[in-house]
């Protein structure tokens, strides 16, 4: 094994990184999957809960939902990139910086 | 050269009942154009625009070849772009030509069922980010064999990732190339070969000449010029109705055919079981496809990577949420009357009392979104759109072109054939040749398949890419345990099973062979050989004790550290 990986693998800011991210994106990709499945589901057995109007007019359920599923998928990865380039690459460059 | 324009119901009825046919299997809407076409009257306005883009376009290549000199320039633009300009190149190759038509043309038909389509397409994007993207920019370099092959042996692994790419990129060209054929005769009036020469011909040019540079601008100009354009029209569409959604949606549903039906799920999903499966050969394919995964080499490290996925999901989505607009808007512009209490659109104006006929458009559903542009903006801006439109096939083309060279000069000739022992002049070259054939092959084959029911190509090329390429991708990322034994055996039942099953089902034997039944009940087997790849992959790992093999794990180490960390990994330019 390479010798900086060696060193980089003892070092418990490493198993933090790797632990810490791990989680979080396997949480995240979970959620989507939650989210997607779940509108794909209701389309399967919810037609009429999709279909149902909401209040008076003809805009039902089903509209904002399909936005919402949509807009998720944006949120989403806006929170991992916020973290992951933020405090994730942080703790990354400390451990490269100890390597060296 | 112009053949008459024919604008007689029978024909229009009969494109849409070829559309109605397809639609349970129209699920890669957003890669192919299908169904009966009629060519339309010259539009010389969109073919002046489009020579305009071919032009700028052209001027951009040329800036490209004279700073296209190294092999990393020219398959990964020599890692200088940037996370937004990655993020609407990849939004780019997701935008096209179909799925800007053929998603408002489904909305337009079938009404919230549009909307299905789109979340599907949508999904893969975060997974991408989450599991893979920093990952892959970690640890290749040109190709995402060059990331399933990190610690396996080369000859085995690389031969099957080009395999797998090439499959791949050859069905998704073919659907490319017949929609260009059909677009080009309802967009700009013009006859089928022009369009396929024009592709191929101009595809060649931009990939041999700019590289990855050009290839990506082309597809960032291109994706600026289809988000303004989407952007005004569903701008025009909310303003005729005061902003509101719902005053859009109620005077949608007082003039479609189906009333109140559109504004729920319809038939759509008949079967859960081949929509879950939809649902992940899309997911999957999306992470496997050979042409996106080379734009995470593009740019500069990880922090960039993740920044192309999170602009391109939110570019995709917001490009979706526009064309479900612009479908509905269609339904009130195409389907009710305009100012004068005409129907400019329909090809006959419905009698007193009936709402008019879905089908009863002048070119078919695909067109809903043209003549939509034509309402809001005039004939200009129908020029525009239309000339958008047919750019988008030829941006999509050019990445595809470009990651089929890569495969067979960086992948087959490069580590397998010459075994490394090759200089970059040589691959490039290689690569440009590559470039050629590819290119005079899909005109080929874009005249071959004129005729034929194209659909399912796309659906094929998502399902090889969902289950060959992703698998190995994945595991070789995250699973220590995995031989090159495990990832041969395991990509080559993905791949054989995923193509066995489409042709025994019903998009190739009973639409394509006219068979009266498939042999094999799903439309979308990827449930089926994505799970086969996966267990075929383990299976054979864990039974592979070979001296090898107990090295390949022992590497792994090293690998995982480089995938997490970017230790080593390739930097922005090489010069």
């Amino acid at each position: 094994m390479n010798q900086n990986a060696q060193r980089i693998v003892n070092n418990p800011k490493f198993q933090e990184l790797v632990t810490k991210r791990s989680a979080f994106a396997w949480t995240l990709s979970i959620a989507m999957l939650v989210i997607y499945f779940g509108f794909i589901l209701l389309v399967a057995f919810g037609k009429e809960f999709l279909g149902t109007p909401i209040g008076s007019g003809v805009t039902t359920w089903g509209m904002p939902i399909g936005v919402v599923t949509i807009l998720s998928a944006f949120i989403l990865t806006g929170i991992y990139v916020y973290r992951a380039n933020g405090e994730f690459d942080e703790l990354n460059r400390q451990i490269l910086e100890e390597t060296k | 050269m112009r053949a008459v324009t024919t604008r007689i119901a029978s024909t229009a009825a009969a494109s849409a009942a070829a559309a109605g046919a397809l639609l349970p299997i129209s699920a890669y809407a957003a890669g192919a154009v299908d169904g009966a076409v009629q060519k339309q009257a010259t539009n010389v306005s969109a073919i002046v625009m489009f020579l305009v883009f071919v032009l700028f376009t052209l001027g951009i290549t040329y800036w490209a070849a004279r700073r296209t000199k190294s092999a990393k320039d020219f398959y990964a633009a020599g890692g200088g772009i940037t996370g937004f300009q990655n993020g609407l190149a990849i939004a780019g190759d997701y935008m096209s030509a179909a799925s800007f038509l053929g998603i408002a043309g489904l909305v337009y038909a079938n009404g919230f069922d549009g909307l299905i389509y789109s979340v599907g397409f949508l999904v893969g994007w975060p997974i991408v980010l989450f599991l893979i993207a920093e990952r892959l920019r970690n640890l290749g370099k040109y190709t995402f064999a060059d990331v399933a092959s990190y610690r396996f042996k080369q000859t085995p692994i690389r031969t099957l990732s080009a395999c797998g790419s090439l499959a791949t990129v050859t069905f998704y060209l073919i659907a490319q190339m017949v929609g260009a054929g059909k677009l080009i005769q309802l967009l700009f009036g013009l006859d089928y070969m022009f369009a396929v020469i024009i592709v191929g011909v101009l595809m060649i040019g931009y990939v041999t000449f700019g590289g990855m540079l050009a290839t990506t601008w082309v597809q960032i100009i291109k994706a600026v010029l289809l988000l303004s354009g989407a952007s005004f029209m569903a701008f025009m569409i909310l303003a005729k109705f005061g902003f509101s959604p719902e005053a859009m949606f109620k005077a949608a549903v007082d003039v479609h055919p189906k009333g109140v039906a559109i504004m729920s799920p319809g038939a759509f999903v008949s079967d859960p079981v081949d929509t879950i499966s939809l649902g992940l050969t899309l997911m999957f394919g999306t992470a496997g496809l050979p042409h996106i995964l080379m734009r995470f080499f593009t740019v500069s490290d990880a922090k960039e990577a993740r920044k192309s996925v999170f602009y391109a999901t939110g570019l995709i989505g917001y490009f979706y949420i526009l064309t479900f607009i612009i479908g509905f808007g269609a339904i009130v512009l195409i389907l009710g009357k305009d100012a004068n209490g005409a129907y400019p659109f329909l090809t006959a104006a419905p009698a007193e009392g009936i709402k008019a006929a879905v089908a009863s458009v002048i070119g078919g559903t695909n067109m809903a979104a043209i003549h939509t542009a034509h309402a809001v903006g005039g004939d200009l801006f129908f020029g525009f759109i239309s000339a958008v439109a047919f750019a988008t096939i030829l941006a999509v083309v050019a990445g595809l072109t470009l990651a089929g060279a890569s495969a067979v000069s960086h992948d087959l000739y490069a580590s397998v054939f010459a075994r490394g022992r090759v200089n970059e002049a040589d691959e490039i070259r290689v690569s440009k040749i590559t470039t050629v054939v590819i290119g005079i092959v899909s005109i080929v084959l874009g005249v071959a398949f004129e005729n034929q029911n194209v659909a399912f190509m796309v659906g094929l090329a998502f399902a090889i890419a969902a289950s060959t390429n992703f698998p190995i991708l994945l595991m070789s990322m995250f699973w220590g345990k995995m031989t090159t034994r495990g990832a041969v055996m395991g990509g080559a039942i993905g791949l054989i099973s995923a193509c066995v099953m489409i042709a025994l089902g019903p998009t190739v034997w009973k639409a394509v062979l006219g068979h009266p039944t498939a042999i094999v009940g799903y439309a979308n087997p990827g449930v089926f050989s994505i799970i086969l790849a996966f267990a075929g992959i383990w299976f054979f790992s864990i039974t592979d004790n070979s001296a090898q093999a107990q090295k390949e794990r022992r590497d792994f180490e090293d690998q995982y550290v480089r995938s997490q960390t970017g230790l080593g990994a390739e930097g922005a330019s090489a010069h």
